[in-house]
């Protein structure tokens, strides 16, 4: 951030937030900058951190451990039905950072504009990421912003790194899967994916959806207060809870099995996959998280997943079973058994 | 879903799969061959084959236009694509057949060329109509199911006025390789291919009608069951089969009733006839080629046709010396015979057209299939 | 993790257009031969080019943005129930 001191430089005029574009000048580091930071930025994530203006922010250390986690988000879209870039990136890494049982502390979030976007549309998504925070409690404490040219660009890039500070005796960790454990999730399937579906132009639809999109580290201090020896946790983003059952599958060397009648997954989620011919189970999701624990723990932990506005239709689907192979297998509605198997293939693009 | 969740329902499956284990004949086999991708898809996906007696076959053919769309024409595709200015539109699968040389469309855009994917027919005409200065190819591939949109997409060029969209054709003929592959020298010689009856394709069905199908029922006294979409459909038809089998009959059944009429969908058929007609032969990825199994455009529609505007060569691509798809697409082998299945070509790096569309025999095998601990009986065993 | 720019579909799951069709209801009749059809909440328009005397509260079967076929809701039943009777006739054989 500039260092512009207590001292407001004189702008000659204010930021034009309503029909204004970034500018190359905007990254700079001159007053334009300066001008950018302080209306934008300061302005929408005001916090004691970031009125100091350093190009750091200093805090006191914590005893014990901390994690730290850091995403990149290109999301196109920007803008889909329940959030936006901005959102997303926030609560995307305060889910990772959560994801361990870590209460999330701080954020930093770094801004890549093309040139020509919108300062309109950068306040909504500034806005957005303020909202966001606040309203987790997760304060956004320093940042970076660079300008390029454009068409080098997609319009915003955005990169939030997060720490986090893990209670003592928590141990939540992807290879902690044991066979006979049990698998839950803590809402329904694919919701994200499909409210960004509905925006391409060429597979138009119109739907109700909107992305589920959320912070998840209070329903996570919830479980873990309900249930300290969680074996996993994870958030079932790209490539949806098969590619994350996959990896978790992998990195225990264990096999799964689930049962598709107990997959929680709304009926317009069905219905577009239906349309498009796509499985819900690949899909994304940004505000869900699956859970593996002991049994004995499976029933509490359920109760108190369900109770909490974030786990409304939380699920018991499945188990850890034994497998050399570390296959993901379902058992169909038929009564038949599938592999759920790795996504493969390459991603679609964007397009045009 | 209405029409689509009854036709799934698991209590009914399992009667069905009751009857289908007390009428199969424990003293012989059946080898059913199910022609159309997306009944391979369900029979995979719903874990039908689990519910079916050791003895009940099923043999996956060649129902998938994309797998059975020679490379040669996406490298034709590949090089429109790159011609400047050219928006080639195609549909989604298509992007990801590899071509020589690892390349496909999908890599080809990244290169620049101006490739989008399209979910109907009429996206391509849209195209056309908001890039005038643009040339717009509509990369047509399907079985009859998939024909008529793009006779739509011709005819509305047309009324539109436009002169910048063009239909690079590849469609092809559901009869036509049935018949290929019932007069295929393996199967001629029985006992090395033993076909003892068809699922017949829903959709197409629906279009062109149940008619057509007696033919072959009579001509290879083989009994043919038109079964819906859903997996409920594909079992009631494997039991109608049986029963027809049980009891000597070579006839032809439709399970599938609430959407195929014996004549089919006329005006479908009359707006297809109106602007194709057929191609003397076509070349079939592991058929070779097929006699009047594919269309083309008609001259009065050539100035909608890709392969009068451009200049379209033919390019022959063979395939891997190892790939087996051919066989796998006449069912004589099935996926885990080749001998790159699964090491060389898989999903993430399909060589052979089985395996790179979820409908091939291969990919279906991979993703759904190739964990089973009891193998499925070879041809060979028979 | 990278939050990606479209939904991947695997290799695996997604059905290629070409062989996808579902039934779907027609809510209304639009202008130029088109109609919206429902499916469980969605809403897509699609094209009535194929068909004949379509009317709101149809079934129709869509495949790429098309209506192929007026989906039979008798015969439909009648297939069910099928499914169902038969096992009836043929337990224990």
């Amino acid at each position: 951030m500039s260092s512009a001191g207590k001292i407001r430089p004189g702008y000659t005029r204010s930021l034009d937030l309503k029909n204004g574009c970034v500018e190359m000048a905007h990254g700079s580091g001159g007053r334009a900058m300066a001008q950018l930071i302080d209306q934008l930025f300061l302005a929408a994530f005001d916090n004691e951190f970031l009125r100091k203006m350093n190009d750091q922010a200093c805090f006191q250390s914590f005893n014990g451990r901390m994690v730290m986690s850091t995403d990149s988000h290109v999301v196109t879209p920007l803008f889909f039905p329940g959030g936006n870039i901005g959102s997303l990136s926030v609560h995307g890494t305060i889910n990772d950072i959560a994801m361990s049982g870590a209460k999330p502390c701080y954020l930093a979030a770094s801004f890549i504009l093309e040139e020509g976007f919108p300062l309109a549309d950068l306040k909504r998504i500034v806005d957005s990421m303020a909202q966001a925070a606040q309203a987790a409690q997760v304060p956004i404490v320093t940042g970076d912003t660079k300008v390029v040219e454009k068409g080098s660009g997609d319009g915003v890039f955005i990169t939030t790194t997060g720490i986090g500070t893990v209670p003592d005796g928590i141990n939540i960790s992807g290879e902690n899967a044991r066979p006979g454990d049990k698998i839950l999730v803590s809402g329904t399937l694919g919701d994200h994916g499909i409210a960004i579906l509905s925006l391409r132009e060429n597979l138009s639809f119109h739907t109700s959806i909107q992305s589920d999109t959320a912070a998840l580290h209070d329903l996570v201090a919830c479980m873990i207060a309900v249930a300290p020896n969680i074996h996993v946790l994870r958030d079932p983003t790209r490539g949806g809870i098969a590619t994350t059952l996959n990896e978790i599958a992998l990195q225990s060397s264990v096999g799964m099995m689930l049962y598709e009648n107990k997959l929680p997954i709304r009926e317009p989620v069905s219905a577009a996959c239906e349309f498009l011919g796509l499985d819900p189970l690949y899909i994304a999701n940004e505000g869900k998280l699956v859970a593996i624990c002991a049994p004995a723990d499976a029933g509490k932990l359920l109760r108190a997943m369900q109770v909490h506005p974030l786990g409304e239709n939380a699920a018991l689907i499945g188990e850890v079973i034994e497998d050399t192979h570390c296959f993901v297998q379902m058992q169909t509605r038929f009564g038949g058994k599938r592999v759920v198997d790795w996504l493969s293939g390459e991603q679609l693009p964007r397009i045009c | 879903m209405k029409y689509i969740d009854e036709f799934r329902d698991g209590d009914l499956a399992q009667k069905i799969a009751a009857n289908i284990a007390s009428e199969a004949d424990p003293r012989r086999n059946y080898h059913l061959m199910e022609f159309c991708g997306g009944h391979t898809h369900a029979i995979s996906r719903y874990g039908i084959v689990d519910l079916l007696p050791d003895n009940v076959h099923m043999i996956h053919g060649p129902g998938c236009p994309v797998c059975v769309l020679p490379v040669g024409r996406v490298e034709n595709a590949i090089q429109l694509a790159r011609i400047p200015g050219l928006i080639l539109c195609s549909y989604g699968d298509m992007l990801r057949i590899p071509t020589a040389n690892g390349m496909s469309l999908l890599r080809a855009k990244a290169q620049s060329a101006d490739v989008r994917m399209v979910y109907s027919s009429a996206d391509a005409v849209k195209i056309a109509q908001e890039n005038p200065q643009h040339q717009v190819v509509f990369f047509a591939i399907g079985f009859e199911t998939t024909t008529p949109p793009t006779a739509v997409a011709i005819k509305q060029a047309q009324a539109l006025g436009l002169n910048n969209f063009t239909v690079f054709c590849n469609h092809v003929l559901t009869p036509s390789a049935i018949s290929h592959i019932l007069q295929s020298p393996e199967v001629r010689q029985l006992g090395l291919v033993p076909l003892d009856g068809f699922i017949g394709p829903a959709h197409v069905s629906t279009v062109i009608g149940s008619q057509p199908y007696e033919y072959f029922a009579e001509e290879f006294q083989k009994p043919v069951v038109i079964a819906g979409f859903e997996p409920l459909d594909v079992m009631q038809a494997i039991l109608m089969l049986i029963r027809q089998i049980n009891e000597g009959r070579a006839e032809v059944e439709n399970e599938f009733t609430r959407a195929v009429l014996p004549t089919g969908n006329i005006k479908a058929q009359l707006l297809v006839a109106e602007v194709f007609e057929l191609r003397r032969t076509f070349e079939w990825r592991g058929l070779g080629l097929v006699p009047y199994s594919a269309l083309k455009i008609k001259s009065d529609y050539a100035d909608f046709d890709a392969e009068q505007r451009f200049q379209i060569p033919v390019v022959s691509i063979a395939d891997n010396k190892a790939c087996e798809c051919g066989a796998i697409l006449r069912g004589v082998k099935q996926p885990q015979d080749c001998k790159i299945f699964g090491t060389a070509c898989t999903p993430e790096n399909p060589i052979g057209s089985c395996m790179v569309s979820s409908e091939g025999a291969c990919a279906a095998y991979y993703s759904y299939g190739r964990f089973r601990e009891k193998p499925h009986a070879t041809m060979k065993e028979n | 993790m990278v939050n990606y720019v479209i939904i991947s579909t695997p290799e695996n799951s997604y059905k290629t257009p070409m062989c996808l069709a579902i039934p779907a209801c027609v809510e209304q009749l639009t202008a130029e031969n088109h109609a919206i059809v429902n499916l469980g909440g969605i809403r897509k328009e699609i094209s009535l080019a194929l068909v004949e005397d379509i009317a709101p509260g149809d079934y129709v079967i869509v495949h790429v943005g098309f209506a192929l076929q007026k989906l039979d809701q008798l015969e439909a039943k009648h297939t069910l129930a099928m499914f169902a009777e038969m096992s009836a006739l043929y337990k224990g054989n």
